[in-house]
């Protein structure tokens, strides 16, 4: 997030799309509630679906599945139209903003319906609300990103807020709801192919240098790795030969799960680290047992980059063990001695090759989290980013037309597959389908339907549905509800017995890699 | 300007729009309270934060009367104590406290108000409402018998988490906290955030999952960052005996989830001491999986990373790390696989 949790509270427009924030970041959409019911936000619901926080939306939009680029071009065209852009903010701190305006001259209301079928007059209103509001905020989650056109999505999202000035100023910006608990350290930590902590780039020679010193290592490698679908793919053609998966159950969460079992399957060796016999484990040469959270010290950073403390409750079941002990075990055994005493020092380490963590230490920490960037010891920590001035100097706009998803409904499979969390279930599942209350609310797959599609294919409430598409089909219970809307279905993704990925396909976003999960054609019959 | 009054003879200086009851607080002045709570709007309900305050009358809910220039407080006359007393008694009364059986035993503010007002025998015979105790779910036991209708759990449920599902009911001229319909949590529309149980301060409210697993007095305490989404929010791991019993979360904390938790972070950590946990490396052999030592598990994963590196290169290996470990043990993985294994083969699954 360019913006802190608690700044939220303070916006007086957010547009929250691709998030069913209620559900998967339920604290924080409290604020996005309190905002609205207690200090008279305006909120900008932009989802297919009729998710919870609709009830507290001024205004709801329901766009077709994969066409954000046509709506979020078209607000920019009204806000463009009425005069709502901040023209001082655009002068002094952007650049290709004349680009974009040419681009969007085309987005006009009635164009923009006849891609999304969001009426006219809605994206009129939406554009006002968003445009008028003295700070807006846009906060957005997967929905956003897991389509093939993922990049796009976000830059466009980019140019809105810039258009509006509501970069680099409190109670606004461009806020990526981050869906897993340490998504965001994961990417600071450098766990990416192409970049080390801190985003510093593999590629570049100083940074090169700089980690070389740092871990008294020579000859560190200086091309970008495989991301995780290319070494899906090299697995398959014989090229990657040895995988070592820590925490992750892909076998579960990856589009397009049959092609991915081929590919572990044809490794020489598969090492799985995990605190559960998951799907991913089962397929394993080796299976090493990790430490829950509860079990370790650590910290975590959230979706606001704040980095918090993790610390050891319990200790770990059996001859189980920490994840940062069985790592350095590994490493000296190879030859390169980690002999860590504690996280707090690996942290130190982190603060010393990692300048935007380059403050953070666990003394500092102990109480309260910090912010990066937090480039030194007597650094108070970022609340929010860009203030003043962009990291590159000005924030750049960026030209995006729209294209049609790669896989849109046709008479074979007439309706669009949206996946995604429930409340009561986490990612895989493997932590909340062993906890009781979770399990009591919610026990399986259940395909959300919209009544009229129920009527069309002939499903009935609570019956067993098939649900098949280009790449394979699952079983699942068929939930009417008007949560869904006509032409779309819903289907989570943490049931194993009913692996919706089973069905989705890997076909990516070209720049992030990002699958395009979230749209593809299916048929549904009764089973 | 800031607003001078006296409170217990103490001369304060405070800021405007304080109420009485903040001023004296910060003031190091103690009152006590029951139905208040800083997370909440104050609703005055209790009567048990009253206090005097020259030239009026009646006695005022300190929680609820923003201070003025010149008032003058009692917050420990014996008028003032009686008043309390009397709430407490009225309380104590209304419904089933026996805190020999109950799960708030020790952690309720009934029983410490009367405890502190030292009130030792009932003054009024129990009149229990008798309502039936909600067990519709797995998650939050309900028995209004021990409600004192403070109206917390309300404030709670609408002002903090707006969640809009509890209200003070009327039915037959008798107040009970219903959900719509007066269902069942389970039948309601209720989503189990728990902000309702942590701000009840009686038993009507209480995690079921903790029931009998221990003493509010035995828990140990530990402070971390939950497990499940970006939020981040911080919470207390509640130990006894070796075992995760309970999850609470601190207010005072502050940022970034100020006490509130969702149903995930309160709730879903039977996880930790399930029956399915890994607990000894496994190695394949003939397609069954044997239990092994770690000398063995990670010599053979060392072993065979070493030999395929030699055979086909340091890009034949890749290494997929995990947005649930640390930033700790994603930065070493990043390092074994760079500087260890010699190639930038390193992903992790979930990219947002
Ligand atoms: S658990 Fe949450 S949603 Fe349910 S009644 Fe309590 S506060 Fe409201
Ligand atoms: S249930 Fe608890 S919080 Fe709610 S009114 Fe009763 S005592 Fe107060
Ligand atoms: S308690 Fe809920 S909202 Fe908070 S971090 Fe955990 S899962 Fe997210």
């Amino acid at each position: 997030m360019t913006n802190s949790i608690a700044e939220i509270e303070g916006a007086k427009a957010i547009l929250v799309t691709g998030s069913n924030t209620t559900e998967m970041h339920p604290v924080l959409s409290t604020y996005v509630k309190r905002a609205v019911r207690q200090r008279d936000a305006k909120l900008i619901l932009v989802d297919p679906r009729r998710i919870a926080l609709q009830r507290h939306a001024t205004k709801w939009l329901r766009p077709k599945p994969g066409t954000d680029v046509a709506w979020i071009n078209g607000l920019m065209h009204v806000i463009l139209e009425e005069g709502l852009h901040d023209e001082a903010y655009i002068r002094e701190r952007t650049e290709g903003f004349d680009t974009v305006r040419e681009v969007v001259k085309a987005y006009t209301p009635t164009a923009v319906e006849q891609i999304t079928g969001i009426p006219a007059h809605d994206l009129v209103a939406a554009a006002r609300l968003f445009g008028q509001a003295e700070r807006a905020a846009v906060l957005y989650a997967m929905g956003i990103t897991q389509h093939t056109t993922g990049t796009d999505n976000v830059k466009s999202l980019a140019n809105l807020t810039l258009l509006t000035g509501n970069v680099g100023v409190p109670n606004a910006g461009l806020n990526p709801l981050r869906g897993q608990n340490n998504v965001q350290g994961a990417c600071d930590m450098g766990a990416l192919p192409n970049v080390y902590s801190g985003y510093q780039q593999v590629a570049d020679p100083a940074a090169r240098e700089r980690m070389a010193q740092g871990w008294q290592l020579d000859g560190l490698p200086d091309t970008p790795g495989r991301t995780l679908t290319e070494i899906t793919e090299a697995a398959l053609a014989g090229e990657i030969r040895a995988l070592y998966i820590v925490g992750e159950n892909p076998m579960l969460s990856d589009p397009d799960l049959t092609h991915l079992e081929k590919a572990l399957r044809k490794l020489d060796l598969l090492v799985v680290q995990d605190i559960f016999h998951t799907e991913t484990a089962q397929v394993a040469h080796v299976v090493l047992p990790g430490a829950s959270f509860a079990e370790k010290d650590g910290t975590f950073t959230n979706t606001e980059r704040r980095v918090q403390r993790v610390r050891q409750a319990v200790a770990p079941p059996g001859d189980a063990r920490a994840d940062w002990e069985i790592i350095s075990e590994l490493s000296t055994r190879m030859g390169y001695e980690m002999a860590y005493e504690s996280p707090a020092q690996i942290m130190d380490e982190i603060a010393a090759v990692t300048p935007s963590y380059g403050g953070i230490s666990y003394a500092r920490i102990e109480r309260h989290g910090l912010q990066w960037p937090c480039p030194s010891p007597d650094h108070p920590g970022t609340t929010f980013l860009h203030k003043g001035q962009f990291a590159r100097g000005r924030g750049l706009f960026h030209a995006i037309e729209y294209q049609a998803p790669p896989e849109v409904p046709d008479k074979e499979y007439p309706l669009y597959l949206s996946t995604g969390r429930v409340l009561y279930h986490w990612h895989t599942g493997s932590m909340t389908r062993r906890s009781a209350g979770m399990v009591d609310r919610v026990s399986e797959c259940e395909m959300e339907i919209s009544a009229a599609d129920a009527a069309r294919f002939s499903i009935a409430d609570g019956a067993p549905v098939r649900v098949r598409s280009r790449r394979g089909e699952i079983q699942a219970k068929a939930k009417i509800t008007n949560r869904a809307v006509e032409g779309t279905i819903f289907i989570p993704f943490h049931f194993a017995e009913s692996a919706v990925n089973v069905l989705t396909h890997g076909q990516r976003d070209p720049v992030a890699k990002i699958p395009g999960i979230k749209v593809c054609a299916v048929h549904v019959e009764a089973a | 300007m800031k607003v001078k009054l006296t409170i217990d003879g103490k001369e304060i200086a405070t800021s405007h729009g304080n109420t009485i009851l903040m001023a004296a607080r910060r003031a190091g002045i103690e009152i006590p309270t029951l139905c208040y709570h800083p997370r909440l709007p104050a609703s005055g309900a209790c009567r048990v934060c009253v206090v005097e305050i020259e030239g009026r009358a009646a006695l005022g809910a300190s929680c609820a009367i923003p201070v003025a220039d010149d008032m003058v407080v009692q917050t420990r006359s014996p008028r003032v104590l009686e008043a309390r007393k009397l709430a407490i008694e009225l309380l104590l009364a209304s419904g089933d406290h026996n805190c020999l059986t109950c799960q708030a035993n020790g952690a309720c503010g009934l029983q410490e108000r009367a405890y502190e007002l030292g009130i030792e025998t009932l003054a009024f015979a129990v009149q229990s409402p008798g309502y039936p105790k909600d067990n519709s779910n797995k998650m939050i036991e309900r028995d209004l018998n021990k409600c004192i209708l403070c109206g917390r759990c309300v404030r709670a449920c609408n002002d903090v988490q707006v969640n809009e599902v509890l209200h003070i009911g009327h039915r037959g001229g008798k107040a009970k906290i219903v959900t719509a319909f007066d269902r069942s949590y389970g039948d309601s529309q209720c989503v189990f955030c728990g902000e309702c149980v942590a701000l009840c301060p009686t038993g009507a409210l209480t995690e079921a999952g903790a029931k009998f697993q221990g003493r509010p007095w035995d828990l140990k305490k530990v402070r971390t960052t939950c497990a499940y989404c970006g939020t981040g929010c911080q919470l207390d791991l509640n130990v006894h005996k070796g075992r995760v019993v309970k999850v609470t979360s601190d207010y005072h904390h502050g940022v970034p989830n100020f006490g509130s938790l969702c149903t995930k972070g309160r709730f879903a950590y039977d996880f930790i001491h399930h029956a399915d946990r890994l607990t000894t490396p496994l190695i394949r052999e003939k397609g069954a999986l044997r239990e092994v030592g770690w000398d063995e598990a990670l010599e053979r994963v060392a072993g065979q990373f070493s030999e395929i590196k030699a055979k086909h290169g340091p890009h034949a290996l890749a290494v997929l790390a995990s947005a649930r470990c640390t930033n700790e043990e994603n930065y070493l993985l990043q390092k074994f696989t760079r500087g260890v294994l010699g190639t930038n083969n390193i992903d992790h699954c979930a990219r947002l």
